[in-house]
């Protein structure tokens, strides 16, 4: 095997491994050029890093009773506690909680609902749109009619709606358990009508282009031309809608969550401590509320950027 | 026209009924209303009457039908948590949602129409730029951050306002208002900017964008030419062809101000609708749930009509179009 490739790449200089060719293409190129890209993509590194390894770099685990330590409640960050002498990065919550730690293991919450749901929304989008659009008819009629009727209400509406649906199903023993679930059904169903809607009409493109027609002639079924032919040749707006929904989702999640209709204080997101936070707000604990809002508005704001960038970049008119 | 309108109510109807179909099903299978409705002590003498009064012991049609029925006249039952009806809940607390949403509304209009002619005019000037560039963190921003950002400032800080509330009200017949006393007013002013500042920098950024596509038009340049005062050129030629588009978004928003006033009213535990929604969703009081979803999706079936009637009224070459097309 790596004979061979070396010999590719020696011998051949027109083949180039795949990471030279991404290093080479256009859309890297316009990706260096871009400061506020570059910037983006490296906070958004940095936060879903942080909260994918938080067990690893949170000093305490917020969600273990036996580390914490009352005593410490309300201390101000990088300031030591008048009882206990301890010090915090950003300080504690009433309970004594590092406000560094929560925001960690938050934003783990944060970061998986929202990626979860926008999956789940992107999944089901394509599926319906590429249905919808390759094989029309009275199919295309009720999923688009479907679409069109979700569109006329605002998604946080329809996401707060199936959430408290499936609440009622649930049994109430299970009712926290089940809430990080329900919430990436929720957001997901109340965000896939973008997919379906893109997919939908770059079908009714590719649909009639010779290569499907081809495809359709060596006898290939309907669900492999599909999957196989039209499905690679409409995922790049999809890719584009998905970073910006990723955005949308998150904060979703934050305000669902801040409603009291999201993640349970026993699995708190970002949305959940900023809840918590308020309350402290009248007391002159900011910081229990301030740095979890940071937190979300520094991931929400650069998903976002780098979603205006990426649909810039793939927007041919533009370039 | 006359079909088009036609097919447009005929949709709306269908949506409506779907929508009912919705609300119709979270009562008949989320909980069991016998259980709601009767303690721990029945016998199941009881639950049979019960079962025979409400008329659960017949087909899935006929109650549906029932339903529908009912909720045109506007009974949609009894509260779980409150045991009130759920109209009579409703009533009370309506006033408090359309009069902050009306204001946002009213304030959203007013100041996204003044800063987007303005932004298009000095377009290169640095306080347009600003403008602009805040805008942006404004779109970004969730509205419940915003209404903690100004609860901080003019509430903890200031103590100018206050936090939450609607202050003072006064009856007049079945409607409570906040809007005549100075406490009420004072209330109302936070919830009112949180509410309206998204709805304003979008209608901002809209008017920005179709004024700048109507100075470039010949016509203005002629108005120009004809020695017009910039005011006139401005406001009674640019700004009138840009409302078309402006109407349209501003009747559209209007009722994704209803729905993010559930945001607001939380934020400021403002005793509206939406509070009452949230409340709804966290007991799982299926009947105020599902009396929220038919009259929020009334209100959206029916703006969403009426803004496209007003696009076909106000715009006479999409009549020709329209027309011509089919």
């Amino acid at each position: 095997m790596t004979d061979f490739s070396e010999q590719m790449t020696s011998e051949n200089p027109v083949q180039k491994s795949r990471l030279r060719v991404f290093l080479d293409s256009d859309i890297f190129y316009t990706f260096k050029r871009s400061p506020v890209a570059v910037v983006s993509t490296v906070v958004v590194a940095i936060l879903v890093l942080s909260a994918v390894f938080a067990p690893l770099i949170a000093p305490t685990n917020p969600f273990d009773p036996s580390s914490l330590n009352l005593m410490n409640g309300f201390t101000p960050p990088m300031a030591p506690n008048a009882f206990t002498g301890e010090s915090f990065l950003l300080g504690t919550d009433d309970q004594g909680r590092d406000v560094f730690s929560t925001i960690l293991y938050g934003m783990r919450i944060s970061l998986f609902v929202g990626v979860a749901a926008v999956l789940f929304a992107m999944i089901l989008g394509i599926t319906l749109g590429l249905i919808s659009g390759y094989l029309g008819g009275w199919t295309e009629t009720i999923i688009m009619r479907t679409a069109d009727v979700q569109l006329t209400f605002p998604s946080i509406l329809v996401a707060m709606l199936i959430f408290g649906i499936a609440k009622g199903f649930t049994p109430i023993e299970y009712r926290d358990q089940m809430a990080i679930w329900v919430l990436i059904i929720a957001i997901g169903l109340s965000d896939w009508v973008q997919f379906a809607r893109v997919v939908r009409g770059a079908t009714l493109v590719e649909k009639r282009k010779e290569y499907v027609e081809a495809a359709r002639l060596i006898g290939r079924k309907p669900y492999a031309i599909m999957l196989r032919h039209i499905l690679p040749n409409v995922l790049s707006p999809v890719l584009v809608i998905a970073t910006i929904s990723l955005a949308l989702a998150i904060i979703a999640e934050a305000t669902l969550s801040f409603l009291g209709v999201g993640a349970p204080p026993t699995q708190p997101s970002l949305g959940t401590l900023i809840r918590i936070g308020q309350g402290f707000l009248f007391s002159g604990e900011w910081w229990i509320l301030l740095f979890p809002a940071l937190t979300l508005l520094t991931l929400a704001l650069s998903v976002n950027l780098l979603g205006d960038w990426l649909r810039d970049a793939l927007n041919p008119r533009l370039r | 026209m006359l079909a088009y309108i036609i097919r447009r109510v005929a949709q709306s109807a269908l949506v409506l009924i779907i929508v009912g179909l919705v609300a119709f099903s979270m009562f008949r299978f989320v909980g069991d209303p016998i259980e709601n409705m009767l303690g721990q002590e029945r016998t199941v003498e009881d639950i049979e009457r019960l079962r025979e009064q409400l008329g659960l012991d017949q087909g899935f049609a006929v109650q549906y039908f029932r339903f529908l029925e009912g909720a045109v006249q506007g009974n949609f039952g009894v509260s779980y948590r409150q045991g009130r009806p759920v109209a009579e809940i409703l009533i009370e607390r309506a006033p408090a949602t359309l009069e902050l949403a009306a204001v946002s509304a009213i304030l959203a209009v007013i100041f996204g129409i003044a800063l987007g002619v303005f932004t298009a005019i000095r377009r290169n000037g640095f306080t347009a730029n600003f403008i602009m560039s805040a805008s942006l963190i404004g779109v970004s921003l969730p509205t419940f951050l915003i209404g903690i950002l100004l609860i901080y400032v003019f509430s903890v800080e200031l103590n100018w306002l206050p936090s939450f509330g609607r202050g003072e009200t006064v009856q007049i017949g079945g409607w409570t208002t906040g809007l005549l006393t100075e406490s009420g007013l004072k209330a109302l002013i936070l919830p009112a900017i949180t509410l309206g500042l998204y709805q304003m920098t979008l209608i901002m950024r809209l008017v920005r964008s179709e004024m700048l596509e109507v100075l470039r038009q010949d016509y203005i340049r002629f108005a120009r030419a004809r020695g017009l005062k910039d005011r006139a050129i401005n406001f009674r030629h640019a700004l009138k062809n840009t409302m078309v588009p402006v109407i349209t978004v501003i009747g559209l928003q209007l009722g994704a101000i209803i729905a993010f006033a559930i945001i607001t009213e939380t934020v400021f535990q403002w005793p509206g609708v939406g509070l009452l929604f949230i409340n709804a969703i966290q007991f799982v009081d299926i009947p105020v749930m599902a009396a929220y979803l038919m009259l929020i999706s009334v209100m959206f079936v029916a703006i969403n009509l009426i803004v496209d009637m007003l696009y076909f009224f106000i715009d006479p070459r999409l009549r020709v179009d329209r027309a011509g097309g089919h």
